[in-house]
């Protein structure tokens, strides 16, 4: 069963001069996670903005667990939890008192909002903070305290707005490793993300999309083989480039791609294994030492590459 | 429409909960009211004659009082300005609750606080000389009436903080607002002073009605300048009620419409 479904969603903006959505369809099975994975100005927030009842599209439908969201957005905000790019939470106020608050505002009795904001805290490690005011929190305490809110009345269906965007490294894999913990839970997650390797990391599926629309779909193995398969590397000193590439070119039977800053060969193999003792033994005769060589899998900078044509970490407005 | 207020009320107590767990912000707006109330008492008490019993501060009060509701619509404005910027909005309005609870629990939370700067005020005019002479009914009636324009005017600062969305920027505009408009009145100084132009503006402003309104719920006569047989200078109590109104009738679907669609 598919826990979301959106069927061609349009959204512009400065009366249709902007389309921040493009016609853009995408559906979540049941307890499992889709990343959606694009640069800055893609559409990431603004199709989380429509699931979540934030945002009415110009044209299109969206569901959640079964439940229009346009015309029904009451119910939907009584199933999702949301949690944005920003820590939207009060940071006046304690750890604490936010989740009773949220708890109240979900209408949880009072004990009930209590006993719930606890054990949160107590999930997520934030025990110790509880009593201090979120302004004093790290920025990954913050994430976690604003995930623990979208988490009060376990939702059904749960959107992440760039969880980690702005975190520090160990920000970063902390609050991977409590989606981790949720996603074994059996929620159905809609992850955005402009980060590869935390698509690659958490989601079952991803849906690249670029100017408003989706453009490629899959796993994160599909994608990857999509753009091609496994390409074989070697680095050598500067005078043994032009040999190298004879070898590597005879090999593999194709045409080689070299990077003369980093003296690497590269080009695309059939059977790797193979290709690769064959280049070893080849070099060996030649007596050129490789400085490094190996097998490379696409990563997924390498699909978005070929998929946009542009790099993903671009900036497409701010 | 239970749900409604409940979810109001939540948000007015999430504003306490601020004002405990930061009680400067409270003793901050406290303290400015009273600092008012002592300088101009003592700067310009000696100097404006008011040809009533009991000298100036006995007109200053209802004044300054009307002046310091007014001027909680900044903090009003920058509050929600605050909520937007922080994303905390979009998370009030991703919740199964009232719409409106946001911003009526605001202005709820805004009139409570007037309360207690109102309280302190009025024991800061009593030290000083300040003896409201009517009963204790109208007493308290000029205090309800500075609550509800106070109420009234916070959603002017609903609307300003929804529309201009930066909290230092809206706190500047609501003061470039509140500053004249408190000023250009009959609260500090009789408008007969003022150049006739200037008098016409000060006698329909609604502070001036206002601060009149006050003055005779704590039995004093009021002054009124160029057009004394006007309508707010014979009226001062129904020409405040009718701008209460008017001022919540615009006000109140302005914020609400602004508010829905905060994120369009």
């Amino acid at each position: 069963m598919k826990s979301i479904s959106a069927e061609h969603l349009v959204k512009t903006y400065d009366k249709g001069a902007v389309r921040a959505l493009d016609d853009l369809s995408l559906d979540v099975e049941e307890g499992t996670v889709l990343s959606v994975l694009g640069p800055n100005g893609a559409g990431k927030t603004t199709t989380v903005r429509i699931l979540s009842t934030l945002l009415k599209p110009d044209s299109g439908h969206a569901q959640v667990a079964g439940i229009d969201v346009i015309k029904h957005p009451d119910k939907v905000r009584e199933i999702i939890g949301l949690s944005g790019q920003y820590a939207a939470v009060d940071e006046t106020l304690t750890g604490w008192d936010n989740l009773v608050m949220f708890g109240r505002l979900y209408h949880l009795g009072k004990q009930q909002s209590i006993d719930r904001a606890n054990e949160l805290l107590e999930r997520f490690s934030l025990t110790d903070s509880a009593r201090r005011p979120i302004k004093t929190y790290s920025g990954g305490m913050r994430r976690r305290l604003d995930l623990a809110a979208s988490l009060i009345v376990s939702p059904k269906v749960l959107f992440l707005d760039e969880p980690t965007t702005g975190l520090d490294p160990r920000g970063r894999m902390e609050m991977w490793s409590v989606i981790e913990e949720l996603v074994k839970g059996g929620v159905t997650l809609l992850l955005t993300t402009q980060y590869l390797d935390e698509a690659d990391q958490l989601a079952d599926e991803i849906a690249v999309i670029d100017h408003g629309k989706v453009i490629a779909r899959g796993t994160s193995d599909a994608l990857k083989s999509q753009v091609g398969g496994e390409r074989l590397e070697v680095i050598v000193e500067a005078h043994q480039i032009a040999q190298t590439i004879q070898i590597v070119e005879r090999i593999s039977g194709q045409s080689a791609h070299i990077d003369v800053a980093l003296r690497k060969i590269s080009s695309p193999v059939s059977q790797g294994s193979k290709a690769l003792m064959d280049v070893l033994r080849a070099l060996d005769v030649a007596a050129i030492h490789p400085l490094d060589v190996g097998l490379k899998r696409p990563s997924l900078d390498d699909v978005f590459m070929s998929l946009t044509g542009h790099v993903a970490e671009e900036v497409v407005n701010s | 429409m239970k749900n409604a207020i409940i979810d109001s009320l939540i948000i007015t107590k999430r504003q306490l909960l601020q004002l405990a767990r930061v009680p400067e912000v409270l003793i901050f707006s406290t303290i400015q009211p009273v600092m008012f109330v002592l300088l101009f008492r003592f700067v310009f008490g000696g100097s404006i004659s008011t040809g009533q019993p009991g000298g100036y501060i006995q007109l200053l009060m209802p004044g300054i009082f009307v002046q310091t509701v007014a001027f909680t619509l900044a903090a009003t404005a920058s509050g929600l300005a605050e909520d937007m910027k922080k994303g905390l909005i979009d998370r009030f309005r991703s919740l199964p609750i009232a719409r409106s609870a946001l911003v009526v629990g605001r202005t709820l939370g805004d009139s409570l606080l007037n309360i207690v700067v109102l309280v302190v005020m009025a024991g800061a005019g009593l030290a000083v000389g300040w003896r409201p002479t009517s009963s204790i009914v109208s007493i308290l009636a000029a205090f309800l009436f500075l609550l509800m324009f106070g109420y009234a005017l916070s959603w002017t600062g609903i609307y300003a903080g929804l529309a201009v969305k930066d909290a230092r920027t809206v706190q500047n505009v609501s003061f470039l607002i509140t500053f004249p408009m408190t000023f250009l009145s009959n609260a500090f100084a009789p408008t007969t002073g003022m150049p006739k132009a200037l008098q016409y503006v000060a006698e329909w402003n609604p502070v001036s009605s206002m601060v009149a309104a006050c003055r005779q719920l704590f039995g004093l006569k009021n002054q009124f300048g160029a057009t004394a047989n006007s309508f707010p200078s014979q009226h001062p109590l129904q020409t405040s009620v009718i701008y209460m109104l008017l001022i919540m009738a615009i006000f109140i679907p302005l914020s609400v419409r602004k508010y829905k669609n905060s994120s369009n």
